[in-house]
């Protein structure tokens, strides 16, 4: 049985979905939406649609794993058993234990922990629907999440994959173009450090095409960077309104 | 649910030492920024396993044992073999390791391991089909740490390749009544790419190629390359708390291919491939 592969650029150079080779997917982000949690922000990136919450800095329970000079930070992704065509078993698969150890590192980088000693910050990420890059994304929200809980943070992160489909590096893969792609690079990117705080390839690259998926990741980190800045300034502006409103009302 | 680790206490004498010694471009142990420790591989040494090795490298000490047995294909790729790879911090290779199930270390190892033999295809899986959709080979990567002093991902990945090098099947045959039954011929695994790991540490600005403990502990982060025969990348990894600029990167992956080629001729003349 031979199935006949779908082509992944047509004619024109475009993606699956219409893309041009560095075009990233639709992206909507919302910071501050979950009433209990210390900072929270929602992300979609084409169809994946992923929720952060940020409790903490807390008091760190078990006691004996806080550290005497910073906070530690406790790091969850997982994913919804509904998020993904077959279901997904909700205990943690080795995915996603191998992922949330990379996001925290991915995330240690910028927060000033040493601020907190003896206390923890916890990170949940749910994946409540997927179709690639959720790593990424769920990166590119913990940061706003972290953000919104009041957490001094030395920059955001941003980040984006790049990867190779039918011979050509594009942005931003879907579902479809990771598995049939040759090629998947995650990269999280900290602009105030012109460094990446989390990279991770699989597939084939040579060393040409590398250095260059590098420079498009940095480029489509940028962009988002610049989102994640976006909805952080309106969160501000609806808090704004929110107390001058409250001001208002006590006037009257 | 991942928690940033207690690190082992490191003596500030000692770290001080490592950061002084480094702004000279010298280690602790007195090798080069980019030499890697003395290799040794050994293959063949459990003879109930399909294929084994050992790899020294320094003081870290890693057997991995290949088992295969037949089973069913997975549901999503009904016509290729199935290659599982799994590590074990064993209580006895260090003081820090607990007995009990893998923990996100021991997972992340495995995966970085199978990430290389798999996207580099140096198990050619297609020729492990028997039935398609039925029966398929399936081969067991299982590594075992027998000694920790940093840069357990090489070690291990080395031994996984030398291992599955050394690896022999049973020949199976398909009778005519459809029942698939084991011969006493054996023959090799089907082995295509021979793929390097080669890890680098980040200390202070300075980039070291095969951490030991000591200096793995004081690294802000590291990263893991792979490089196929053919000089293509099939895996990155990068680990721990800090970062890499970008230029450190483009540095490493040059250090990575340079070395990656050296520790390949060794493989191959001890692993006989």
């Amino acid at each position: 049985m031979e199935t006949v592969k779908r082509k992944l650029i047509d004619e024109n150079g475009l993606r699956v979905d219409g893309r041009r080779p560095d075009e990233l997917r639709p992206i909507k982000m919302k910071v501050g939406l979950l009433a209990n949690a210390d900072g929270s922000a929602y992300i979609e990136q084409g169809k994946s649609k992923i929720i952060v919450a940020v409790y903490g800095p807390r008091e760190v329970h078990p006691k004996h794993i806080g550290l005497p000079d910073r906070a530690i930070i406790r790091c969850r992704y997982h994913m919804a058993p509904f998020s993904t065509t077959e279901r997904k078993s909700p205990a943690p698969s080795r995915r996603e234990i191998e992922l949330s150890k990379i996001i925290r590192e991915a995330l240690e980088p910028v927060i000033f922990s040493e601020y907190y000693p003896r206390s923890m910050i916890d990170i949940f990420i749910e994946v409540l629907q997927s179709d690639g890059g959720t790593r990424c994304a769920g990166i590119t929200a913990a940061s706003l999440a972290l953000a919104d809980a009041g957490i001094p943070l030395k920059d955001l992160v941003a980040a984006c994959a790049v990867g190779k489909v039918d011979g050509q590096l594009v942005v931003d893969l879907n579902d479809e173009e990771d598995k049939e792609g040759e090629a998947d690079m995650p990269l999280a990117y900290i602009p105030a450090f012109n460094a990446a705080s989390l990279l991770q390839m699989d597939g084939q690259l040579t060393e040409e095409e590398f250095f260059k998926a590098l420079e498009m990741g940095k480029k489509a980190c940028l962009k988002i960077y610049e989102m994640q800045k976006q909805a952080l300034k309106e969160r501000y502006l609806k808090i704004k309104e929110s107390v001058e409103a409250g001001e208002e009302n006590q006037e009257a | 649910m991942s928690i940033t680790p207690q690190t082992e206490p490191l003596a500030k004498i000692k770290s001080k030492q490592i950061r002084e010694l480094l702004k000279t471009g010298k280690r602790i142990d007195g090798r080069e920024l980019d030499a890697y420790r003395p290799i040794t591989i050994e293959t063949g040494v459990i003879g109930k396993a399909e294929g084994s090795a050992t790899v020294s490298l320094g003081n870290t000490k890693v057997l991995v044992g290949i088992k295969v047995e037949t089973g069913s294909p997975n549901s999503d790729t009904p016509n290729t073999g199935v290659l599982t790879v799994n590590a074990e911090l064993l209580p006895l290779a260090h003081a820090i390791f607990e007995p009990g199930p893998p923990d996100e270390n021991s997972i992340e190892l495995a995966r970085v391991v199978d990430r290389g033999i798999r996207e580099s295809k140096a198990v050619d899986l297609e020729k492990l089909i028997i039935v398609p959709g039925k029966l398929a080979y399936v081969v067991f990567v299982d590594i075992y740490i027998l000694n920790h002093d940093g840069n357990l991902v090489d070690a291990s990945a080395l031994a996984a390749i030398a291992a599955l090098m050394n690896t022999k099947i049973p020949k199976i045959v398909v009778g005519e009544d459809g029942e698939p039954k084991k011969t006493e011929e054996f023959k090799p695994l089907p082995i295509q790419d021979c793929p390097i790991p080669v890890t680098i540490a980040k200390i202070g600005g300075s980039l070291l190629v095969d951490p030991v403990l000591e200096e793995e502990n004081m690294a802000s982060a590291k990263i893991t390359i792979t490089i196929t025969k053919n000089g293509n990348i099939c895996a990155i990894q990068k680990s721990g708390p800090g970062t890499f600029t970008l230029d450190e990167i483009v540095e490493a992956e040059k250090t990575a291919r340079r070395k990656a080629e050296e520790i390949r001729e060794k493989i191959l003349s001890s692993a006989g491939g």
